[in-house]
């Protein structure tokens, strides 16, 4: 804290009309602790029962510590495939409205053309539609039409709902670029297709990245669209809800718990990276 | 001729994909919504209007339910969201990032997992109560679980970085000699606050809250998970139609409503604040 003052923090340090007892109380240091202790309960309190030494699948009260769980962690067959659904589904998602939505954004950021203004209104909806009717108006449609819900519909789904925020992503950052910097690719005597591969796509691969994992991190968590036109097929969220009444076993918990360590870690190394650069 | 087609190029798989897939299924709802007929002798199309009079008819609780639990999440999530965005923007120095980071952790363990987590730590006899009821703090009888109480914290619980974030945005941008000038013109820091840095992050508080209120209004995952017979929110209303009844005209209806109420709400809301800078401090 003492490197990094604000000004405002500098200005009422020399003032010392206004310096305050140091031992004051942070409460604002408190409150947001408090909020971030809130937020991972649910989270501590799936990692401990994932250590429960239980009997069966009503992992409900603690039993005892073990670790058999961790190397148990594949033992149900459809919990296996649920998850590698999910991931599929994810990745998919990524690359498909990861492409779409970058040429979106790009075209709304650059260019002027007609329907802009309609495809901004398509894309707020879009996005602020509840997911509830995105699923039911997607199954309405795969219903009259006759299509067979499955594995492609919850990849339609994903690919819809995730296209405007990658769209929107990549557009912040095309605002920001000079245009310049194109026109002078061009004064050198690049074509269209080498200023956009040597030039603009460089610039904006930062952005496309970000769309594209905000998408992957969408797509794998999504529940209510994927219950509406999932059909036969479930993903690891589905499997979970389908598992409530029967009791959810521990492995779940597992998956859970090195889920977030994954998370976890590109977190580490995203601190350290920008402590790094700064 | 070149420079002219690169942007309809561009946008070009976008519009079929939106298109087919969103704009198309919205409309087909609205012809779904006015077929007759059941599932195993098959819909069709008699513009039966009566369908949306039945549907507001049998439903109205729920809907007016889901609009108040879907208020009072946003409002608990403005209430906690705002103090905790102003600390990082302003109080986090050159830990803002890690603050940022440590808010979104939770978020990569599926919505679902943690909800079903919360319904563990809150049963009547779990890990959180359990204990307070052993040493008399609570009554034998106390619940969490079932009451709307459960239901909305636990809205708020899931969509809460979506109002946290938007707020971070704005108040990270305010110019802190704004507020020195404001002191120095004999402000209070209540004064400061209410009249100089509240107005400014307005935008977020409103992208916000445009944020929070749609997808907790119409979520039916916290209702399931944490609520009770008492608590069902028209989001259950239009799965179990759907999923389990198969009454397609009836849950198309529904899903019509809650949309055209929804939607008539955001439109109304974006005019006045304009929805690109909506869609901006979101992003």
């Amino acid at each position: 804290m003492t490197t990094t003052r604000t000004p405002a923090a500098e200005a009422r340090a020399g003032d010392p009309a206004r310096r305050r007892p140091r031992r004051r109380i942070d409460w604002g240091r408190l409150f947001t602790w408090a909020v971030l202790a809130w937020l991972f309960t649910p989270v501590a309190g799936m990692i401990v029962f994932s250590f429960n030494d239980i009997a069966g699948r009503q992992n409900v009260t603690w039993q005892g510590f073990t670790l058999k769980w961790y190397g148990q962690a594949f033992a149900y067959p459809d919990l296996n495939a649920a998850l590698l659904t999910t991931v599929a589904v994810g990745v998919l998602t990524m690359l498909i409205a990861g492409v779409t939505g970058s040429l979106l954004g790009l075209a709304l950021g650059r260019h002027r053309f007609h329907g802009r203004g309609a495809t901004n209104l398509v894309m707020f909806a879009a996005i602020c539609a509840p997911e509830v009717v995105l699923g039911a108006a997607l199954l309405s449609l795969f219903l009259t039409t006759d299509v067979t819900t499955g594995f492609v519909t919850i990849v339609i789904a994903h690919v819809m709902f995730t296209i405007s925020f990658v769209a929107i992503t990549v557009r912040a950052r095309v605002m920001t670029l000079d245009p310049r910097l194109e026109e002078a690719a061009r004064d050198l005597g690049a074509g269209p297709w080498t200023t956009f591969r040597l030039v603009t796509l460089p610039m904006l691969f930062p952005a496309v990245m970000a769309g594209g994992l905000l998408a992957l991190a969408l797509s794998v968590d999504d529940f209510i669209i994927t219950s509406f036109v999932g059909g036969e097929t479930t993903t690891f969220p589905l499997w979970i809800w389908g598992s409530t009444r029967v009791g959810i076993p521990p492995q779940v918990n597992v998956m859970g718990t090195l889920i977030f360590a994954v998370g976890v870690l590109l977190a580490i190394v995203n601190i350290v990276l920008a402590r790094r650069r700064s | 001729m070149k420079a002219k087609t690169t942007p309809y190029l561009l946008v070009l798989p976008a519009w079929i994909w939106l298109a087919i897939f969103f704009v198309v299924p919205i409309c087909g709802m609205l012809s779904v919504s006015l077929m007759t007929g059941n599932v195993l002798d098959g819909f069709t199309q008699t513009f039966h209007v009566a369908n949306y009079a039945e549907a507001i008819d049998r439903y109205w609780r729920q809907i007016l339910r889901s609009l108040a639990y879907g208020a009072c999440a946003t409002a608990l999530c403005v209430a906690i969201g705002y103090p905790v965005a102003a600390w990082i923007a302003f109080r986090g120095g050159r830990h803002k990032t890690t603050y940022l980071l440590l808010l979104l952790l939770p978020f990569f363990v599926s919505q679902v997992l943690r909800t079903i987590s919360w319904r563990f730590l809150l049963a009547d006899d779990g890990v959180l109560l359990g204990p307070l009821k052993s040493i008399g703090l609570l009554p034998e009888d106390a619940h969490v679980l079932s009451t709307p109480l459960a239901v909305v914290t636990g809205l708020a619980y899931s969509h809460l970085p979506f109002m946290v974030l938007p707020i971070y945005a704005v108040l990270e941008r305010v110019d802190h000699r704004v507020v020195e000038a404001a002191r120095d013109l004999y402000a209070t820091r209540a004064q400061a606050f209410l009249r100089v840095v509240l107005p400014m992050s307005l935008p977020g508080v409103f992208a916000g809250v445009l944020m929070v209120f749609v997808p907790t209004s119409a979520d039916y995952v916290n209702a399931s998970l944490l609520g009770g017979t008492g608590t069902t929110m028209i989001g259950n209303v239009i799965q179990s139609q759907y999923l389990v009844n198969n009454d397609y005209p009836m849950a198309a209806a529904i899903t019509f409503v809650l949309m055209a109420l929804l939607l008539a709400g955001i439109f109304g809301y974006a005019r006045a604040l304009g929805t690109e800078r909506v869609m901006e401090v979101r992003a």
